[in-house]
């Protein structure tokens, strides 16, 4: 690092050194074209990945009885969202701390997100139109106490693992389940019809833009986990680094990546923010990378700048 | 700003200042703007910005992954404005505009790959030395910055991998408490991010970035060190870092 203050005059810092015509603007332009011509090759030739989005709808028809046993588990506030904590709410199942640093806790709630209102119970109120026996099961489940809210809630859940499918309806093995089969046959037939899709994302506002909430109730399915699996996108698998089909993805994320494949990150419950926090670490050390003993005296302990400028030093 | 320091204070009486009966009294030299016009004049001359006779160690092929990176970046911003101008689903249901996803696509990947060898080329040859350490941080700067950037056109493709990659890092970005700030689910917020304000700052920062580079010159090789006040080319007490 060169001490002293001001920029050094051009003209003395070049003084002994061998200045040579040099048109940038040509090599630009040709560094356009270069340019141009390998992405429009790699464009016609390789094209870019574009897999559908997946939808509410297509979930429940092609996996009914997952999308009702996330439903039900949303309903009793049981699913990773509902457990979720900060940003989404007041529970704690996904907040990560590093001792006393909880800035997930500190942050608090700024996308609030009730599972059971939002996911189920909301959307089926405003179904209630010429659909008495829905709107009978909704009484019945809101007259109810929250024990026996859940007693049939759990009761249903623990049913599903042996449900079937008749009539494109998810039946269980008789029990005590309340209004609850009445309510989520309901809400598989309005997920059926893309309904349920559009009533997510429905606020108090006519434009929507927020995907808040149909994304977090797909991502409690395992629908959406088995369509990542497919396309080797989990977290096992290099995660969000990768993408659809055979393309590079976003490899500049390796490094960060990296980490949730190697202990203790791979075991640990808040390995996300370990994660963070190393990476700005590493960021703030490539920062300053100019005022860091060692590092930067690197490039002159492993003489590659002799490659990078061996006709000059052969001169 | 005394007018001491105002730089140029020899120049001529403002052209306004000399008006009915010649006597009314020049203009104030100095001040914030005389600093500010002073600096750029100093350091952003035209023969500065465009020289025609570099150093000739620059003709070696680390150079190079510079000025790609420049060019790639421009390909990126014009297929990028394409397909901001034609909306958000164009390129789903339309052929031009699924090529022209391809085209940003492979100039974001180009970008990346020039960038970081750029980045690695400016390593080695210890790029900060002699005062330059401001642009290897804007460089750096830049990096992280275009990662963000990138990361935001993931999650605003509409399509599979924009999902999952909202839904997965949502985690992460929740863990540091800025998750209700920077909403990865919420594509209106990130899409405003990706075409507007993140594309602006790498632009600028890349602005910033060839300034540093053209007004310093490029930085002399580690075993030929500048000495100041020295013989031309003596390794003599000439430290590399």
């Amino acid at each position: 690092m060169r001490r002293g203050r001001g920029p050094i005059d051009k003209a003395d810092y070049y003084r002994g050194i061998r200045m040579v015509p040099y048109d940038l603007v040509k090599e630009l332009a040709i560094a356009m074209v270069a340019t141009l011509v390998v992405v429009l090759v790699l464009s016609a030739v390789l094209s870019s990945p574009d897999v559908p989005s997946a939808t509410i709808q297509a979930w429940a028809k092609s996996d009914p009885v997952d999308f009702v046993t996330t439903a039900a588990t949303e309903l009793a506030g049981q699913s990773e969202t509902a457990q979720y904590g900060p940003p989404y709410n007041t529970a704690d199942g996904s907040v990560q701390s590093l001792g006393a640093i909880v800035p997930q806790q500190w942050a608090g709630v700024h996308v609030a997100v009730n599972a059971p209102l939002d996911f189920v119970l909301e959307p089926l109120s405003q179904s209630t139109v010429g659909d008495q026996t829905l709107a009978s099961a909704l009484s019945a489940f809101d007259a109810a106490s929250p024990t026996q809210q859940q007693k049939w809630l759990n009761a249903y859940i623990q049913a599903l693992a042996g449900a079937t499918l008749t009539n494109e309806q998810v039946t269980v093995a008789s029990g005590d389940y309340g209004p609850v089969p009445t309510l989520m046959s309901r809400l598989l037939g309005l997920a059926r019809t893309g309904g349920l899709d559009a009533l997510l994302l429905t606020s108090d506002h006519f434009y929507q833009t927020d995907y808040s909430k149909p994304l977090l109730f797909l991502g409690d399915g395992g629908y959406f986990i088995d369509l990542a699996q497919a396309q080797d996108l989990t977290g096992s698998q290099w995660g969000m680094m990768n993408e659809t089909g055979r393309y590079p993805g976003q490899a500049w994320l390796w490094l960060y990546t990296l980490w949730y494949q190697l202990p203790p990150f791979t075991t640990a419950s808040n390995a996300d923010l370990l994660v963070v926090l190393v990476m700005t670490v590493l960021s703030l050390a490539l920062l300053l990378i100019p005022f860091i003993p060692g590092l930067r005296d690197i490039p002159r302990w492993i003489p590659v700048h002799r490659l990078i400028w061996r006709r000059h030093y052969q001169s | 700003m005394t007018e001491a320091s105002g730089g140029g204070a020899e120049a001529a009486p403002h052209a306004s200042g000399e008006g009915v009966g010649g006597s009314a009294a020049p203009d104030r030299e100095g001040g914030w703007t005389t600093a500010v016009r002073d600096r750029l004049t100093r350091r952003l001359s035209i023969d500065e910005l465009l020289p025609t006779r570099q150093p000739a160690y620059v003709g070696s092929w680390v150079y190079v992954f510079g000025v790609v990176t420049i060019a790639a970046l421009v390909w990126v911003v014009a297929s990028g404005t394409v397909l901001a101008l034609m909306g958000s689903a164009w390129w789903h249901t339309s052929s031009l505009g699924h090529f022209f996803n391809s085209i940003h696509f492979w100039s974001v990947q180009m970008f990346f790959i020039f960038m970081v060898l750029h980045l690695w080329g400016q390593y080695w040859g210890a790029g900060w030395r002699d005062g330059r350490a401001k642009t290897w941080m804007v460089g750096v700067v830049i990096f992280l910055f275009s990662i963000v950037t990138a990361f935001t056109g993931y999650l605003v493709q509409q399509n599979f991998d924009s999902q999952w990659i909202a839904v997965n890092a949502k985690d992460a970005v929740n863990s540091t408490g800025l998750g209700g700030f920077f909403n990865v689910l919420n594509f209106g917020q990130m899409y405003g991010l990706h075409v507007m304000l993140l594309p602006i700052g790498v632009t600028l920062l890349v602005v910033i970035h060839i300034l540093q580079v053209r007004s310093r010159g490029v930085v002399r090789p580690i075993d030929d060190p500048y000495v100041p006040d020295a013989a031309p080319g003596s390794a003599s007490g000439g430290r590399a870092r």
